[in-house]
């Protein structure tokens, strides 16, 4: 059946019952509006997070561990022999020949690696006493595998040279332990070792858990920690593409042998968070935009009730059933695509409005402006999302009333 | 023998309920083509029932509808409508037309439903057909704005526009004053006249005593059948044509 003649039949019903329809359109602006506002503030804040979590950390971190516990002289012997009192074989720490290591995975790896040496040791100043992870870098090729040169707000790399046992240490930790640049420090480690550090500078990530919790010195001094002389514990991965950290720390391990994590498997809690949070806000979202259309259930609800008279004549006419029913989800649809320009309006004003807003963010412990992710995606999925449930709201009214035969229609109004 | 428009045979339409009702009760009714034929009978007796039947608005519980020479009872409902859109023409007691739009408008639907004419050439024949219906300066009018006798020509005009073989009127005069009764009779006689097939129900004997065939319907079955009618006047032949040929 001729679609104009439809089209032109809703259009009639819409333009003629102008308060119903803006209390349609109202509704569905509304719902497509304010999801927009919150994919774009849910979004947001969640690529702001990730993007500081993957400016800070590695891409891959290879420790000189294994997956699974070397097997043991006892289960080995079981059969055989059972044994008590065995030592377990610990393998010798550190990665063996690094240089070579770090040579071969150069060769391929789609970004750059560096050593370093990972303990953990406790900052001692004047009292206050905190446990920190110390890394150990190579300033001159830290910068191609972190962003701490860029992250420096006090002093820079290379000052861990220039001091005898230099320290770099978070903005977060200094102002917990009253630390200001150039100040010394003690550091304990667990072998007993105690030596005394000066502070040569001081860097904010953003990310209060590294902030507080985290500083650098050079290997060397990390060694010395360790009690392990010139060991590598650890190479730091940084990859031009952080999102296949997962594919490449698999290959890693597969040619190194020892445990590669990326840092989407590092910060699984934190990302199956994330998606515990998506799929909640996408259900809000989604009952928002249904709730939204279910004016458009009522609107059409009544037309059709009011058109009753139109629909039999119709009907009488020779026009089909689902032609007739196809005019009221046209005015549905109609209704509901104005609707959703009016809602794309509101929801980019709306997004705006939020980024005008600062508020302190728990996770980086800073104050900043609300970071809004604007996304063609939120449009077009809110506006489908939308123009659907006006068609499915649309269609059982019709259905209704164009089931109904035109017979009892006609009988009732003679 | 001339050709048979519409035909029906053993009709039975039955309303099952808590009280069965038998509306129509075996009718076999032929009617020739270009025949005007009247219905009467008393109120209640079944003349809508009968003419929503003859018109597929209604579908029979016994007998069988031919309509041009197709049987009808095994149609679907979209073929049913299809055969309401091209080869019947329904006007009812009140007017029924859509009220958003224009006269004009109204005639067009059934066209523009079918689609079988390109645009000008459905905007040509509904302005030809109001204009020879009396209409050609109501035509940008909406319902509400035309008078009684002025809707029902309109209704009238929607149920020509397809060309249908069978024209089927339910009491079209019911609400009309005596002129404007005279002039609807006068157009349903001219498109009988032109050729195409009229059933008319009305209250009026004087009017139905002008068709070419009267029945009278008690308690849906047929009493009484009489012929006659009026001879065909030299200007409504001139009419007929009008309408015919637009
Ligand atoms: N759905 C129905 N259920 C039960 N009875 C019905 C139904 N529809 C119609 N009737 C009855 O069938 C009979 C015939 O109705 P119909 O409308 O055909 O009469 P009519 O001859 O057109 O009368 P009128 O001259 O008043 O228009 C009436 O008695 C009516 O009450
Ligand atoms: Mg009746």
């Amino acid at each position: 059946m001729a679609t104009n003649l439809l089209l032109s039949i809703a259009w009639t019903h819409v333009s003629t019952r102008v308060r119903q329809t803006l209390v349609g359109m109202f509704g569905v602006a509304m719902g497509v509006g304010f999801t927009i506002m919150m994919a774009g503030l849910m979004q947001g804040s969640q690529i702001d997070f990730l993007r500081q979590l993957v400016d800070t950390m590695p891409h891959v971190t290879v420790d000189d561990e294994r997956r699974s516990v070397p097997i043991q002289p006892a289960d080995q012997e079981y059969a055989a022999v059972a044994m008590s009192n065995v030592a377990n074989v610990n393998r010798r720490p550190g990665i063996r020949y690094p240089e070579a290591v770090m040579a071969s995975l150069r060769s391929w790896l789609p970004g750059n690696v560096a050593p370093s040496v990972k303990t953990t040791a406790i900052v001692d100043h004047g009292g206050g006493k905190v446990g920190v992870t110390l890394t150990g870098i190579d300033p001159r090729l830290e910068v191609r595998v972190s962003k701490l040169a860029t992250q420096m707000i006090e002093g820079q790399l290379g000052d861990l040279s220039k001091a005898a046992n230099g320290i770099i240490i978070g903005q977060a930790l200094a102002e917990k332990l009253a630390v200001k640049n150039g100040n010394t420090v003690l550091l304990a480690a667990g072998e007993g070792t105690q030596i005394s550090a000066t502070v040569v500078g001081i860097f904010r990530s953003g990310l209060k858990r590294v902030d507080e919790g985290q500083i650098y010195s050079l290997l060397g001094l990390a060694q010395t920690l360790t009690g392990e002389n010139a060991i590598i514990n650890q190479l730091r991965i940084r990859l031009n593409d952080p999102l296949i950290a997962q594919k490449v720390a698999t290959q890693v391990e597969a040619q190194t042998g020892y445990k590669s994590v990326s840092w989407q498997e590092a910060n699984a809690d934190l990302l199956s968070t994330f998606a515990t949070r998506d799929f909640i806000v996408l259900t809000v979202m989604g009952a928002m935009l249904l709730t939204s259309s279910f004016a458009t259930y009522n609107i059409i609800s009544t037309i059709t009730h009011e058109k009753r008279h139109d629909i039999a004549i119709m009907k009488s006419l020779g026009m089909r059933e689902y032609a007739v029913r196809r005019i009221f989800i046209i005015e549905s649809m109609m209704m509901g695509s104005v609707g959703i320009l009016f809602g794309w309006a509101l929801g980019y004003l709306l997004c705006y409005a939020w980024s005008q807003i600062t508020i302190f963010n728990p996770l980086t412990g800073a104050t900043v402006p609300l970071q809004i992710y604007y996304s063609p995606m939120h449009y077009i999925a809110s506006g489908a999302i939308s123009i659907l449930c006006c068609a499915v709201a649309a269609f059982f009214p019709a259905r209704k009333a164009t089931r109904v035969h035109p017979v009892e229609i006609i009988r009732g109004a003679s | 023998m001339s050709e048979i428009a519409l035909q029906t045979v053993g009709l039975v339409r039955r309303v099952e309920g808590i009280i069965s009702h038998t509306l129509i009760n075996g009718i076999d009714l032929s009617v020739e083509k270009g025949e005007f034929l009247a219905i009467t009978g008393p109120s209640g007796s079944g003349k809508s029932s009968l003419l929503y039947l003859l018109g597929l608005l209604d579908a029979p519980t016994e007998g069988e509808i031919i309509i041009c020479g197709q049987p009808t009872s095994k149609l679907s409902e979209i073929e049913r409508a299809d055969v309401r859109l091209t080869k019947c023409g329904f006007v009812f007691q009140f007017h029924f037309l859509l009220p958003e739009f224009t006269a004009l408008e109204n005639v067009l639907l059934p066209m523009r439903a079918a689609g079988l004419m390109s645009a000008r050439d459905m905007h040509q024949r509904a302005i030809a057909l109001l204009t020879s219906l009396g209409l050609g300066e109501q035509a940008a009018k909406r319902p509400n704005q035309l008078s009684g006798g002025q809707r029902q020509r309109v209704a009238l005009a929607r149920a020509l526009a397809n060309r249908p073989e069978i024209i089927v009127a339910d009491e079209p005069t019911g609400n009309l004053d005596t002129a404007s009764t005279e002039q609807v009779f006068g157009i349903l006689r001219d498109i009988a006249d032109s050729g195409q097939t009229v059933v008319v129900v009305t209250h009026d004997a004087a009017l139905a005593a002008r068709a070419d065939r009267r029945i009278h319907i008690v308690d849906g079955k047929i009493q009484e059948t009489t012929f006659g009618g009026k001879p065909k006047s030299e200007s409504a032949a001139a009419t007929g044509a009008a309408i015919a040929s637009s």
